[in-house]
């Protein structure tokens, strides 16, 4: 494997994870949304505070991991994405800035009103980060993003591949966090709450599991390249994806959620996966490839030592936060 | 130059893009917002770690609950900073695609290495605020630790960014490539360590200022229990020391200005033409090609720029007009961050003298009013600084390498994207603003948990409520 694909690998890893870990966080943005009014959904809006609470900012960083190993060792092809998905990526942003400020805010507003008005801003624009970050995937995999930057604004990441791209990653995101919520409820005590989560879940489920298979019939015609890989190399991770996401929906259904929560991770990030080896061997699909986009070869060897690092001092730091928050003094209280 | 001229002279440096303007404005609003906020990730944690740890090895309990309520706050802002972080590296991109696709592998290293600390600072950010009563405290008063000197790190490895700005090396360009990247190199360039050095001790002079100020704010309203005091003293003996360390430090750092960016020298010094010894310019503006208003001191001008006393400060006049940054806002920004650095220095080391003597200012109302404003001028002295060595490197934002018009986006479409940024910033202050007022309110009024209003206990704030 060459330095620059060891890199983009590495890179790589950072978005499956950003979509696991971030994902579930984005995701509960969706239950919070839709939770009913302050009496009815206090129960659950407690849970979500309380389940992310410790880990979204971590959670979050996976993403500024991406754009710095992005800038660092392709830094043409960023300055071509930037320049041409301007819009779609200013709009993913601002739904990371209104969501991580008002999440705080909420906790700790100092009325029920303040709350409120903090708390709907967290929902809606946790629905908002995920679609067009989606949306930027697609644009990026249906090789509309040219070489030298500077796409066309609009045209770029409005088509089929870009929205369904979008909508795949708001479901599958609500997805992973009921599946999680559902068994944080569970585990903790609240029996009714996770029945109600648990209907909601199984149709979040069902209709992501639609959109993805929906989704593969325009992808045909409007990103060649990417659906031929797709259906290609790719094609065992699509089904494992499946299998495990109809594994997920049996054990939700039949309150088994501790093993559900495996099911769902594996689920989401083989079709997360899927995507990564069906665009190999392109950094831009159809316009740059991973060797042909790499930086300066002692940069990339820099990043792996950053990434080593990374490996030694954040991984077992970050174990650590989620080993405390399954811990029995973090989960009462 | 007149000042309008500057401005226009700033904004039209030869055929500028038309992302230029917006782009700078942008980053200038994005910045300059979050630096406040990364000063309080650096330097709130270690502020945190003496009050908690007295709290524990004393027994405490005022100590302890300060602890406490200090780590809230930190809490919110952390968590605003670390948004408007992310935007500013969409920022890298969506601004400057010029500065990002050419020169992206030679700095970007130590943004990586910044990652690495942000990490590490969010990891144990979440350990510590959920820690309380839940881990043994000797080990949750260690999570500060990690915290702390993430804090540090992250700090040197932005600012090698921008020291890298200032003094780029680690690269050649051939034929207008670039290529020979060394980026370690870059990394650890000749400005680094006492730029960084200059913007950590800052770190701790805004926030020891900023949070010291807050408790004179609440002796001036008669609130002088030990919780004041203690809220008091500890922030403000962290900005003593960094108040009187920054002028030494500036100093030398400004002597290296005169080497490597004499046009940047010549304007803090509003040095129109070489003069030998020069003097020291206090105030004043540029018209014309003419210093107005100025109070001239002989020889100090040589004295602060070149370590003595006759020897030459470089002027405009052997900088040509297309290289020149725009002076009076340079000269303006730097004269005010010396002033107010000086001011800030002076009035702390004069708080302990007069301890020493046995005369305590906190019963002063003139000094506690002084202290409630030390907050905000040691904001403006931050603000003023990055507007100085900023602004002083134009028109290059890679000094002698890479021009800002080529830098800058050629989006037309950036106007949009500046106003939603100011829509957002001015939300988020104010949303800020609101609960953390709200928090001191609510703890003033004895309720020391801040029950979340979704927390088990809303059904019963909203009957409270009714």
């Amino acid at each position: 494997m060459s330095l620059a694909v060891l890199v983009a690998v590495a890179m790589f890893a950072g978005v499956v994870l950003y979509a696991l870990f971030g994902g579930a966080d984005f995701g509960s943005g969706f239950y919070d949304l839709t939770a009913g009014g302050s009496r009815r959904g206090g129960e659950l809006r407690a849970l979500i505070d309380h389940s992310i609470g410790p880990v979204w900012e971590a959670n979050h960083v996976w993403l500024i991991y991406i754009l710095v190993i992005w800038w660092t060792g392709f830094p043409e092809t960023f300055a071509a994405v930037t320049t041409t998905l301007t819009l779609p990526l200013a709009l993913a942003l601002a739904g990371i800035v209104l969501r991580g400020a008002s999440f705080v805010f909420r906790k700790y507003a100092g009325s029920l009103a303040q709350a409120r008005l903090f708390g709907a801003v967290f929902a809606g624009s946790s629905l908002i980060t995920p679609f067009f970050l989606g949306a930027v995937a697609g644009a990026v995999a249906s090789g509309r993003v040219p070489a030298a930057g500077n796409g066309d604004q609009l045209g770029s990441w409005l088509h089929p591949t870009s929205l369904f791209g979008g909508l795949i990653a708001v479901g599958t995101c609500a997805f992973l966090a009921g599946v999680f919520l559902t068994a944080d409820a569970a585990r903790s005590g609240h029996s009714g709450l996770a029945e109600t989560l648990r209907i909601r879940t199984l149709g979040v489920g069902i209709a992501t599991g639609a959109i993805v298979f929906a989704a593969l019939i325009p992808i045909r015609q409007d990103a060649p390249t990417l659906s031929d890989r797709l259906l290609g190399s790719a094609a065992p991770l699509i089904v494992i994806s499946a299998m495990a996401g109809l594994a997920t929906l049996v054990l939700v259904h039949r309150r088994h959620y501790s093993p559900a929560r495996l099911g769902a991770v594996a689920a989401v990030a083989s079709v997360v996966i899927g995507w990564g080896v069906a665009q190999y061997p392109w950094m831009l699909v159809d316009q740059v490839s991973i060797q042909d986009a790499a930086g300066a070869p002692a940069t990339l060897q820099g990043l792996l030592v950053v990434v080593a690092l990374a490996g030694v001092i954040v991984v077992p730091a970050l174990a650590y936060l989620f080993r405390l928050t399954q811990s029995e003094p973090w989960t009462s209280g | 130059m007149d000042f309008a001229g500057s401005i226009t002279h700033l904004l039209a440096s030869g055929d500028a893009p038309p992302g230029l303007l917006p782009a700078r404005e942008q980053m200038a609003l994005s910045l300059g917002w979050h630096i406040i906020l990364a000063c309080f990730g650096v330097a709130f944690p270690a502020m945190i770690y003496v009050v908690h740890r007295r709290g524990l090895v004393r027994n405490d309990p005022v100590a302890l609950a300060l602890a406490r309520r200090w780590a809230k706050v930190s809490a919110v802002l952390f968590a605003i900073g670390a948004v408007s972080g992310t935007v500013l590296s969409f920022e890298m991109g969506i601004l400057w695609p010029g500065l990002m696709g050419r020169f992206g592998d030679v700095l970007g290293l130590p943004f990586a290495f910044e990652g690495l600390s942000f990490f590490v600072e969010a990891i144990f950010l979440g350990i510590y605020l959920y820690g309380w009563d839940r881990m043994p405290p000797r080990r949750h008063l260690a999570m500060l630790i990690p915290m702390a000197a993430a804090g540090v790190a992250g700090t040197f490895f932005v600012v090698s960014v921008n020291a890298w700005m200032n003094n780029p090396t680690g690269f050649r360009i051939v034929d207008g490539v670039v290529t020979d990247v060394h980026p370690w190199q870059a990394m650890f360039n000749d400005g680094v360590w006492l730029q960084f050095a200059h913007m950590w001790v800052g770190a701790f002079m805004v926030v020891g200022f900023v949070v010291s100020g807050v408790y004179a704010a609440g002796m001036l309203r008669g609130r002088r229990d030990a919780h004041h005091r203690l809220g008091f003293t500890v922030p403000f003996v962290f900005a003593t020391i960094a108040a009187v360390t920054q002028p030494l430090i500036g100093h030398v750092l400004g002597l290296r200005v005169g080497d490597t960016q004499p046009a940047k020298l010549a304007a803090f010094e509003l040095a129109t033409t070489t003069e030998q010894p020069a003097p020291l310019r206090l105030g004043g503006i540029l018209i014309d090609g003419k210093v107005y208003g100025a109070i001239d001191i002989p020889k100090i001008g040589s004295l602060i720029a070149r370590n003595s006393f006759d020897k030459p400060v470089p002027g405009l006049d052997t900088i040509p007009l297309a290289d020149q940054p725009p002076v009076n806002i340079t000269h303006l920004a730097f004269q005010s961050m010396v002033g107010i650095g000086t001011l800030l220095a002076v009035a702390a080391v004069m708080f302990w003298v007069f301890r020493w003597r046995g005369r305590d200012l906190l019963s002063s109302r003139w000094f506690l009013r002084g202290s409630v404003i030390a907050g905000p001028l040691a904001i403006i002295a931050l603000e003023c600084g990055w507007i100085a060595t900023e602004v002083g490197r134009q028109p290059w934002t890679v000094w002698q390498v890479l021009r800002t018009n080529e830098a800058a986006s050629t989006s037309g479409g950036l106007w949009w994207s500046y106003a939603a940024a100011v829509v957002v910033y001015l939300g988020m202050t104010i949303g800020a603003f609101v609960v953390l007022r709200s928090m001191a309110r609510r703890w003033r009024a004895g309720e020391e948990d801040l029950p979340s209003p979704y927390g088990p206990a809303a059904p019963v704030d909203e009957e409270a409520g009714r």
